[in-house]
């Protein structure tokens, strides 16, 4: 099946999913994201790459962190940005999806960053800007549904290739609700591809989807068992507006199983490196003393995410 | 100006030798204590043998265009970036930018324009081993050791051999 | 008026009749096969060389929008009688409504309409519907078409009730719980694209609870659009017990699975979902055997409706101009025989029906299909009568058309 995130010479025109996507493309990404961590070290932080293009940040669902990362991101692109929160705009009249893309396709812009809550959104307006013969507008990703989250994925393996260097050596494991998590489907199908040969899900049955092992993941219901000898430990924030049926019984009921403590973390390997995508429950999947402990790097991540990002939008506007 | 004679594969000149002569011409110009700038990769490569050969203290520098090309827009982003790195203040420096090939100026512009995001330098000289006419920009070299005129097509290209050693190679689009 | 149907091959699955002789209608009857009747004198002669002459096809779910369209898309499907589900707007709960519609139908003169009544007023699954009222306006049984009885006390009280009457009750076997919140098959596809799953025992369940009620109230029940392989285990065990129980399943779910979903594709939004390719295997294998009838489900959806995020995409495909093509494509990758292939289509739902249509004896309404299985043809939205240009199928190459269609005698659609 034709992947519509490649042109057709095989290059990134739209990040929609991890999924699909060769290591090489992985791997231009990330390097070239090490040369926007320089940027972002100096004191005038812009490049003028993106200058005079239109960076339109369509948020279906709210989200301001993650918004702002992408707006500083592309400013320091030299772009222009233009912040939509459809929520209260014209698609709570009625206006459908595409109806919103044309309009805003003859304001000029020229990438479109896509928050939604229905998972395969960005494709739909992927597609349908290829129907209309506009191979010069491109679609970025910020999460759509619990499909994907490719940016996240991208800038988790930044921090991991910074920490650790080597993939191929690595056991990972990502613990919470990864049925209801998009970061968590990204991050493994980027693991994966970069060659980590141990990857691991930790988490009760009822926030594990099934078929996890086609994926490639191993599964574990004891986190004891699950953190022995990890080196990278992804925590996914427990999620309570997606959650909508009896899943769990209460926050405390799921930290005393599954919440990292400093005795569950001293069960991995002692240079072990703790990750969240943000924002933590304190409390809930995390103890305050690791997300504030020295192996915390939950931080640094959003240094990365910026950088991440600003490769993101340089790599597929060029192509 | 006289036509230059065609160059071919067998008529290249000795790019080490090149760097020595180039050096030399560098050599009486040394009292503003220059920083050095390559840029990637021949130019990054003949700055370090600058710094060996006028026994300069400071780290160069060295800077990666890609960012601020200005044929984005037909070439998308290189597929390699490699990141710029800058190890001293640029603001008030004599700074010299070191490159291979002196063409079109494009190159030229792009760093000079990256170098002032950093600061304002106190001047900037160009070195570069050769020099192609078919400017494109006011640009010209203030040391440089060699005029060549190249065949349509054609393209002068530095390289850095197994043994560490810097040699030309011609290429054919 | 007197027609003589020449030259075609003559195929009805019921009578066992495949052969390649003339077919004589007499005042919308069927009046004799082969030997033309006594006295007969033709009016009208139509040349069926190169095709099928076969009952017309009975359509056993088939949504109406607007009713004009999709009449003439039934019959340029050669669909001559559509079961239609009883949730459009307003649901059919009262016996006028059905009146109206049947009315409708007979005006229009195109494909003949079986309307389906509501079980419970507004298909809400809590107070009983008329159901004598609607049975005299012309409803064939009672349904609660997509919308699950959640109350069980009420489904058995709907279920006494109808068999005081001899009614039917058609039901979609899709336990409200575990299906309310999906989209997709719960399975590998949706585990990877992160689309909330439907799991087969939403289906398994329901059949489970419906088949207990059958036996305590001995109920005559017809289960809709099967989808799963346990799904259709469980119908066979209720139906070698002796149990009045029946099942339908949809066209495209013997063709599709949840793989068809690719990139968030809306077209392969059903209801209920694309299983996997086992419970597709399972499906076939019911219908093959004589288990399951096939239908259409058509279900026309404007494309605002369905160029929208997965999720969000109203579920269904335009079904009656493709029912015959595709049926024809599932069977001849079973190597089954067309009368094998049509039987699924015009005997076994008529016996659904329990009607003595969809076949070609004599003193038979003259309901007929006549089709050219070589023929293709493009779907494209031109190419379509319906108003539904949804489809998974759009820009594949469909073999079998039909040539001419005629209910009760008369020509109703001409290619």
């Amino acid at each position: 099946m034709h992947n519509p995130q490649l042109n057709k010479d095989g290059e990134l025109t739209h990040l929609l999913s991890i999924e699909g996507l060769p290591q090489r493309i992985l791997t231009q990404i990330l390097d070239t994201a090490e040369s926007f961590m320089e940027v972002s070290a100096r004191d005038v932080k812009k490049v003028p790459l993106l200058r005079g293009k239109s960076v339109f940040n369509l948020f279906f669902e709210n989200s301001t962190r993650t918004r702002t990362t992408f707006e500083i991101a592309a400013k320091r692109l030299s772009a222009d940005v233009i912040n939509l929160d459809i929520n209260k705009s014209s698609a709570s009249k009625g206006e459908t999806l595409l109806d919103t893309i044309d309009n805003l396709v003859a304001m000029h812009a020229n990438l479109f960053v896509v928050r939604h809550a229905s998972s395969g959104a960005p494709y739909l307006i992927a597609e349908h800007l290829q129907r209309i013969g506009r191979d010069d507008v491109h679609v970025v990703n910020a999460g759509d549904g619990r499909h994907a989250h490719p940016t996240q994925g991208l800038l988790d393996m930044y921090t991991i290739r910074h920490y650790k260097k080597d993939f191929t050596q690595l056991r990972v494991a990502i613990v919470g609700d990864i049925l209801h998590s998009r970061v968590a489907r990204s991050d493994i199908h980027a693991l994966t591809t970069l060659g980590v040969p141990e990857v691991r899900a930790i988490g009760p049955e009822t926030l594990l989807p099934k078929h996890l092992d086609k994926l490639g993941v191993h599964v574990f219901h004891d986190m004891n068992e699950g953190l022995k000898d990890v080196d990278v430990i992804i925590m996914l924030r427990l999620q309570n507006e997606r959650m909508n049926g009896a899943l769990l019984p209460s926050a405390g009921e799921y930290f005393r199983h599954y919440g990292l403590t400093p005795q569950k973390l001293a069960l991995a390997r002692p240079d072990a490196i703790v990750m969240h995508p943000g924002p933590m429950n304190r409390g809930v999947e995390i103890h305050s003393a690791v997300a504030d402990g020295s192996q915390a790097v939950i931080l640094p991540q959003v240094t990365f995410g910026i950088a991440v990002r600003m490769a993101v939008m340089s790599i597929v506007a060029g192509n | 100006m006289s036509p230059l004679p065609h160059l071919n594969t067998d008529s290249l000149p000795d790019a080490e030798a090149q760097c020595r002569q180039l050096a030399d011409l560098i050599r009486p110009h040394l009292h503003h204590q220059p920083a050095l700038v390559g840029i990637f990769s021949g130019g990054a490569w003949i700055a370090e043998r600058l710094k060996e050969l006028l026994d300069l203290p400071e780290d160069i520098g060295l800077i990666d265009v890609s960012f601020y090309r200005d044929d984005f827009a037909e070439k998308g982003l290189h597929p390699q970036v490699k990141p710029t790195v800058i190890p001293f203040d640029v603001e008030d420096r004599h700074i010299i930018l070191v490159d291979d090939v002196l063409y079109t100026g494009r190159t030229t512009r792009a760093a000079i324009n990256e170098l002032f995001d950093y600061g304002r330098p106190a001047s900037i000289e160009l070195a570069v081993l050769a020099d192609r006419a078919g400017r494109e920009l006011p640009v010209a070299p203030t040391y440089c050791v060699w005029d060549v005129a190249l065949r349509d097509g054609d393209s002068l290209v530095l390289a850095k051999q197994d043994d560490g050693q810097l040699a030309w190679r011609l290429e054919n689009a | 008026m007197q027609i003589e149907i020449k030259n075609g091959r003559v195929i009805d699955p019921k009578n066992g009749v495949d052969r390649s002789i003339s077919l004589f209608v007499v005042d919308g009857k069927v009046a004799g096969l082969g030997e033309a009747p006594t006295g007969f004198v033709a009016e009208k002669t139509i040349d069926a060389a190169g095709c099928v002459v076969c009952p017309g096809l009975i359509d056993l779910g088939a949504r109406l929008n607007s009713i004009e369209a999709e009449l003439a898309a039934a019959v340029a499907g050669g669909v001559t009688s559509v079961v239609v589900p009883p949730d459009a707007d307003p649901p059919l709960d009262e016996p006028e409504l059905a009146d109206r519609l049947v009315h409708r139908g007979t005006e229009i003169g195109k494909a003949r309409i079986l309307p389906l009544g509501a079980l419970t007023l507004g298909l809400k699954g809590e107070r009983l519907a008329e159901l004598v009222g609607l049975k005299k306006a012309g409803c064939v049984a009672f349904s609660q078409a997509n919308a699950p009885m959640v109350d069980t006390e009420a489904l058995l009280r709907a279920m006494e009730y109808a068999t005081t009457f001899g009614f039917a009750v058609w039901l979609q076997p899709q336990d409200y719980w575990l299906s309310r919140n999906g989209i997709a098959h719960e399975g590998e596809v949706a585990s990877r694209l992160g689309l909330a799953g439907i799991p087969v025992a939403a289906e398994t369940i329901a059949i489970a609870t419906i088949v207990q009620l059958v036996r305590d109230t001995g109920c005559r029940v017809h289960l809709t659009r099967l989808s799963s392989a346990p799904g259709v285990a469980l119908v066979k065990a209720a139906r070698d017990e002796g149990l009045p129980v029946s099942c339908d399943v949809g066209v495209h779910h013997l063709l599709l699975t949840e793989n068809d979903i690719g990139f968030f594709n809306p077209h392969a939004r059903f209801c209920p979902p694309l299983r996997a390719q086992n419970d597709r295997l399972a499906l076939s294998t019911a219908a093959a055997s004589g288990l399951a009838a096939i239908c259409s489900d058509h279900t026309p959806v404007a494309a605002d409706d369905k160029l929208l995020p997965f999720g969000e995409a109203k579920a269904g495909a335009t079904g009656l101009e493709v029912l015959l093509p595709l049926t024809l494509k599932w069977a001849e990758s079973l190597k089954l025989s067309l009368p094998e292939a049509l039987a699924r289509i015009t005997s076994a739902p008529a016996d659904v029906l329990g009607l003595s249509s969809g076949q070609l004896a004599v003193d038979a309404a003259a309901d007929i299909c006549i089709f050219d299985p070589e023929a293709t043809w493009q779907l494209t939205p031109e190419a379509l009568k319906s108003r539904g240009k949804n489809s998974p199928w759009t820009g594949y190459m469909m073999i079998g058309k039909v040539k001419t269609t005629l209910v009760g005698g008369r020509v109703v659609y001409q290619a």
